[in-house]
């Protein structure tokens, strides 16, 4: 079991390779960004550390540079990474161990390690946790470069790194796609956040398009 | 406080509640039926906005931009069952290739 266990923890690792460059080229993006918009590095690279979430990172520090306040900053982060709740909600049974050791590891939750997770259809705790760790520790050293380092590294929307993701989000949406309601749900989900996109605040789509699992309900 | 460390601490403290709420409090007792059923169309909901909000999102916006001819080269590559690999390093070269020459 524990030899598995391992060679799953493995299989994350590997899964999450071919995605590395996103994280080291979005967190140098990031850490270069906070410094400017005046957060300085140090509080960039904690914030990478601590709340481990690109676009609510993003969205605060633009409205710190924009002038918008701490609240108003707080407020555009928290809105987007809500999703958390539904997300950690569906991965909630795969977690082992005590309380304590379930609190530090939900942490490695991220929208990738998250779905690259499901990849087979079902949860798989180790390949959240590996592909999580990768995640984490090259999007805090990304940011810990770009903060000190500045401009020198690569923009990752030259690479298109930024259509990567919706691809990757595709790929693994797939598979889910068997049974009929899947699909009803999937494609609710869509639309609500296709029509929610044009005026609703950053993040709350996301949020919205949840509701979109009532339809499981169906018989 | 300062600002900026103001919000370092807030969104911090909001998204460690947010990631850990299903974790811990959930655990690992089974789901009543009910609310499995919900559980297990959650993740093709969240996947599908989150296809959605990458491809098109913008600030209060739908943007359609170059990405799009990168999500579309991932999806063919979906189609024909490439590896995973494959699906990212397409969808990102397609979309690397239109900006180089638009």
């Amino acid at each position: 079991m524990q030899e598995q266990r391992k060679s799953r923890f493995r299989d994350g690792v590997l899964a999450a390779l071919p995605l590395a460059p996103a994280p080291v080229l979005f967190g140098a993006a990031f850490g270069l960004f906070a410094t400017e918009a005046g957060m300085g590095a140090v509080a960039a690279v904690v914030m990478s550390a601590t709340t481990f979430g690109g676009a609510a990172q993003f969205a605060a520090a633009s409205v710190l540079d924009t002038g918008g306040g701490a609240l108003a900053a707080v407020v555009a982060a928290v809105l987007l990474n809500a999703r958390y709740v539904p997300l950690g909600v569906s991965v909630a049974p795969v977690f082992p161990g005590r309380r304590r050791r379930r609190f530090v590891e939900a942490q490695l939750i991220v929208d990738e390690s998250w779905a690259l997770a499901g990849r087979d259809g079902r949860f798989d705790y180790a390949v959240l946790v590996g592909s999580g760790s990768v995640f984490y520790v090259l999007w805090v050293a990304g940011t810990a470069a770009g903060s000190v380092a500045g401009d020198v590294l690569v923009d990752a929307r030259t690479l298109g790194l930024d259509a990567a993701f919706p691809a990757l989000f595709l790929a693994l949406l797939v598979p889910y796609l068997g049974s009929g309601r899947a699909r009803l749900a999937a494609a609710v989900a869509a639309a609500i956040t296709l029509a929610l996109l044009p005026f609703a605040p950053p993040g709350v789509p996301l949020i919205a398009a949840s509701l979109a699992c009532v339809i499981g309900l169906r018989r | 406080m300062s600002a900026p460390w103001l919000v370092v601490a807030g969104v911090g403290a909001a998204t460690v509640l947010f990631k850990a709420s299903g974790p811990v409090l959930l655990g690992r007792r089974p789901l009543p039926p009910r609310a499995l059923a919900l559980v297990e169309v959650l993740a093709p909901a969240m996947l599908a906005a989150l296809v959605v909000t990458q491809a098109v999102g913008g600030d209060r916006a739908l943007v359609f931009d170059e990405r799009l001819v990168g999500v579309a080269a991932g999806a063919v590559a979906v189609a024909l069952r490439a590896p995973l690999v494959v699906v990212l390093v397409v969808a990102g070269a397609a979309t690397a290739v239109v900006r180089l020459l638009t």
